[in-house]
């Protein structure tokens, strides 16, 4: 049994990463040129890591699913990046971010992570500006920020509503300049199927040409996952159509302990979904909550008068409407953290007011925003008495520069204009917190086998702030990473080239290539997309926003009985040698059957709610706080990480403890 | 909006693989939800081939909300079909009649070689990325503060606007020469309008056009064809600027 060392470096908090630096091994320029690293996914931690590796030296393959690097699903990413850089002079440090991002993650996450993670932010607005990241800039030709979910300072810098875009592209930039040096050797349309241990440390990859099918193996001295999170094992999520758990689950397999699996953000503000047809959902990004506000209708009949299209919501005076974050949490409003938001909307549909035909749906409304940036603008440009309609027009306009392609594509979808009409959204799946456990050089529990991103559990607690992955994933891949593998590959340079004729990779390829046989072989009745849904949707009604004993444990049983269907009645058409979509979906819905199984699990056994866990036996009673979710300090202070055993049901728990030493611990109030 | 259905025939084009010859195959639907995106319905139809045993049309997508480029449909003679400032996964069917043909076809062109079915291969585009659209910086994060150089906010928007290419092609579909010419510019006009981007500018536009040319794209002839089919309206503005780039290049060069 591995035991959990996460390997914090001694020292005071503020000292511990610079020390750390100073202590690890390093490897020689020249014997870089001898080691080879494999990096699976292109993301933001992946491309920037693979770049930054390239950088310094070693020999980079790095994979991915998609046909280009660029296409990774951080390209999605809206709202902006954080970094405690105080251009505002608002009281912002890096303590105040570690502090912020520890809380929003409701105590759950480790400090020593989370410092470093502040510690590192400026750098990464550095690092983009000089790749020529075209973040938005004020007047003066300075860069702006904005605020974003659950904090006071503004501390999140954006590209419209094209941030990940453009943090991507820049790590994009970086690799390509590797690829054309021939430091980085690139290989897109693969995916990674295995990892490959030998002597007890991961000596490479077994990846599946998606065009010809082929099954390769590759090697190297150590190999990174930064593949994504996990979010479709809900079928519906604002993940990309490809993102998976299989890189994660494969090395979870062969003995990488799968770290908080239950611990999801359920995203406030998506698009509800219209109908049966629907195969993703669409966020909106949660900037929109700086200026729209939440409501439904107080009025029953005016709920039901809106469904039948009897009545439009602009109709509402403002005394009939309940703003339910502003009435519920007076302090943060309608900027209280995700999770908190996304409860709060369950409840009121719960309630019966929701305002769509499915009765899934709130108002995110921007009048009140319209008019008062319409007002501003009239006194900045000296418009004596305005009217209504040219405040509107100067309140659009800005609304428009802020957020005018996330309304374009609210429109494009729904046919609505947001302009006009405030939007309608629910809470979707989108991201996950849990991941593979890693130490604090983000070593999994496999020697040599790295996570990164949000393929790993590492900082986000129970919680993840808005604006706080994107740090994550470019803080890894650039600056975590690259320095801390050092300390393992410095004992690696007498290695030398690794064989992919051993008897290990012989083995793991074959047992790639018999799990694909036996797929296309079930020659059943039903589509990949079929089990999916079916599994999605007792996910999402048992294990989603709100969980208790009972449906956890028919979750457990449910998964499990679609997975025995899946491996009897699968049809994939086609064949195995060829681009076969079918057959891509089918390897990952596999892993999704049985990742769905330990999630369940795990939030059986977590009996407390913290952050996006809910659990309902677990609130406070009585009092100011009645009902809302009740952390348990004394019994699950620590990390959930699971051992794989060949069934998720019988996984092994081990649990690290987290020390809190600068930060107090406090149930999170938001009123 | 209330949800409507319609019937339509889809003509989509199939091809087993690179080698083997293709053509357009007759699919007629029935009660597609107008509030379904032209994907949902293309997964409503290959639900249906997969229940039938048939193999399902293969076609690329991935994020499925404009952002990631990989979505790559020629829908009825147009790159992305009949709307505008959308790309083929933010199409919605509500675009279309009750009754309609669609047909469907890759994204064509000589240096996007075909797959399978509707699946291409842009990588063209990444090497041409991989020849200077990039800043030649190292990734140690000790460079300048990031507002020790202030950037005027109009060359700040500017560049911006260019680089939210998506590179998904279809410009280069679209355009009767398959010119790069709109990716291209996009990229050179957005680091040639940052400072961080201008020191290498002249060898990045004359590398990157060469590179263009070594992967058989056509010559442009201001059609201004791609500008309109654009999902992201990357403006006509950027291939005069890169124009410009490139003859003081040339120049300097000589
Ligand atoms: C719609 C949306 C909006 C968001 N907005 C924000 C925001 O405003 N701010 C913020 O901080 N965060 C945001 N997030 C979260 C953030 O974008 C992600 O957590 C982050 O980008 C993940 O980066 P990553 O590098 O870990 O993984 P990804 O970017 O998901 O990359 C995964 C990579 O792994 C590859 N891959 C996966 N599986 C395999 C396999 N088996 N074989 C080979 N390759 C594989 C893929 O090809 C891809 O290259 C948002 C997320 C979504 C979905
Ligand atoms: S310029 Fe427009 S059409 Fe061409 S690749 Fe970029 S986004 Fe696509
Ligand atoms: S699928 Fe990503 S842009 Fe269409």
């Amino acid at each position: 049994m591995a035991t959990l060392d996460s390997k914090i470096p001694e020292g005071p908090i503020k000292d511990k990463w610079t020390n750390h630096k100073n202590n690890i091994n390093l490897v020689n320029p020249a014997n870089k040129r001898l080691i080879d690293v494999i990096v699976v996914g292109t993301g933001l931690a992946g491309g920037a890591a693979a770049a930054s590796l390239a950088e310094m030296g070693y020999n980079v393959k790095s994979f991915c699913y998609q046909d280009s690097p660029r296409r990774a699903h951080s390209i999605a990413a809206q709202g902006g990046i954080n970094a405690a850089k105080n251009y505002q002079n608002d009281g912002d440090s890096t303590y105040r971010l570690f502090y912020d991002t520890v809380k929003g993650g409701d105590y759950r996450s480790r400090e020593a992570n989370v410092y470093r993670l502040a510690e590192v932010s400026a750098n990464i607005i550095d690092q983009c500006v000089a790749q020529g990241v075209p973040f938005a800039r004020d007047y003066g030709g300075l860069l702006d920020n904005r605020s974003f979910g659950g904090v006071l300072v503004s501390r999140t810098f954006y590209a419209k509503g094209q941030t990940g875009q453009q943090l991507l592209l820049g790590a994009y930039s970086a690799l390509s300049r590797q690829i054309g040096k021939g430091k980085v050797k690139m290989y897109g349309r693969h995916e990674m199927l295995d990892v490959v241990i030998v002597d007890g440390k991961a000596r490479g990859i077994i990846a599946r040409n998606m065009v010809t099918g082929e099954i390769q193996s590759h090697s190297a001295h150590a190999v990174v996952v930064a593949t994504g999170g996990y979010g479709n094992v809900f079928f519906l999520s604002t993940n990309a159509m490809g993102s998976n758990v299989t890189a994660a689950w494969k090395i979870h397999k062969k003995g990488a302990y799968f770290a908080n699996p239950c611990y999801t953000q359920i995203h406030p503000t998506c698009i509800p979904r219209s109908g049966d047809h629907q195969s993703k959902l669409t966020l909106m990004s949660e900037s929109l909550r700086n200026d729209g506000r939440i409501w439904v209708p107080k009025k029953m009949e005016d709920v039901l008068a809106i469904r039948e299209g009897k009545l439009k919501p602009t109709q509402i005076k403002d005394e009939d409407r309940d703003y339910y974050l502003e009435r519920r949490y007076p302090a943060f409003g309608n900027l209280v953290p995700r999770d908190v938001a996304s409860r709060a909307a369950k409840e009121r549909c719960d309630a019966g007011y929701g305002v769509n035909a499915t009765g899934e749906a709130v108002y995110l409304d921007f009048k009140s925003a319209i008019f008062r940036y319409g007002t501003e603008k009239a006194l900045v440009e000296g418009i004596e008495n305005p009217s209504a309609a040219k405040i509107q027009e100067l309140g659009k306009a800005v609304i428009e520069a802020k957020y005018g392609n996330l309304f374009q594509m609210y429109y494009k979808i729904t046919d609505d204009n947001p302009y006009e009409s405030p939007m309608m959204i629910y809470p979707a799946v989108h991201y996950t917190m849990g991941g593979i456990w890693v130490d604090y050089n983000l070593m999994t529990t496999i020697p040599g086998c790295y996570a990164a991103g949000e393929a790993n559990f590492s900082d986000h607690g129970a919680n993840r702030l808005g604006a706080s992955a994107l740090m994550q994933g470019l803080a890894d891949g650039y600056f975590v990473l690259p320095y801390t593998i050092g300390d393992y590959l410095a004992n690696e340079i007498r290695t030398g080239e690794i064989s992919t004729d051993l008897p290990e990779f012989k083995a793991a390829k074959k047992e790639v290539e018999d799990r694909i046989a036996k797929m296309m072989n079930i020659k059943g009745t039903k589509s990949v997309d079929y089990f999916h849904k079916r599994l999605g949707k007792v996910m999402w009604d048992k294990v989603g926003m709100a969980r208790n004993v009972q449906g956890l444990t028919e979750a457990m049983a449910e998964i499990r009985a679609i997975r025995d269907e899946f491996w009897s009645d699968l049809r994939i058409p086609g064949t195995a040698d060829s681009l076969n979509p079918e057959l891509e979906k089918a390897g990952r819905v596999a892993d999704f059957l049985e990742l769905g199984e330990l999630f369940a699990k795990d939030a059986l056994e977590r009996r407390e709610s913290c952050g996006g866990h809910f659990r309902e036996d677990s609130v406070e009673v009585g009092g100011e706080q009645e009902g809302e979710a009740l952390r348990d300090d004394v019994n699950f202070k620590h990390v959930s990480a699971w051992e794989w055993t060949g069934d998720p049901a019988t996984s092994i728990l081990h649990k690290e403890d987290l020390k809190f030493d600068n930060i107090e611990l406090k149930q999170r109030s938001y009123k | 909006m209330a949800e409507k259905f319609i019937d339509i025939t889809l003509k989509i084009w199939r091809q087993k693989d690179a080698k083997s010859a293709g053509k357009m195959v007759d699919y007629p639907m029935k009660k597609v939800s107008t509030d379904s995106s032209f994907l949902e319905m293309l997964d409503l139809l290959n639900e249906d081939l997969v229940n039938k045993g048939e193999e399902p049309v293969a076609f690329d997508h991935d994020c499925r909300e404009g952002i990631c480029g990989m979505c790559s449909l020629f829908i009825n003679g147009e790159a992305h079909g009949p709307d505008r400032g959308v790309t083929t996964c933010q199409l919605h069917m509500r675009m279309f009649k009750n009754g309609e043909t669609i047909t469907i076809e890759p994204f064509r062109a000589n240096a996007f070689p075909l797959i399978k079915d509707l699946v291409t291969d842009r990588g063209s585009f990444d090497r041409i990325i991989q020849k200077g659209g990039f800043v030649s910086v190292n990734t140690s994060g000790n460079t300048q503060d990031a507002n020790a150089l202030p950037i005027p906010k109009v060359d700040a928007d500017n560049a911006f606007d260019a680089a939210t290419c998506i590179g998904c092609g279809a410009c280069v579909a679209t355009c009767k020469n398959a010119s790069a010419m709109l990716f291209v510019s996009a990229k050179v006009s957005q680091l040639a309008l940052l400072p961080q981007g201008k020191v290498e500018a002249t060898e990045r536009v004359l590398n990157m056009v060469h590179q263009m040319d070594m992967e058989g794209f056509g010559n442009c002839t201001n059609t201004g064809a791609c500008e309109v089919e654009c999902p992201k309206g990357i403006s006509l503005d950027n291939i005069a600027r890169m124009n410009r780039e490139y003859l003081k290049a040339s120049i300097i060069a000589e």
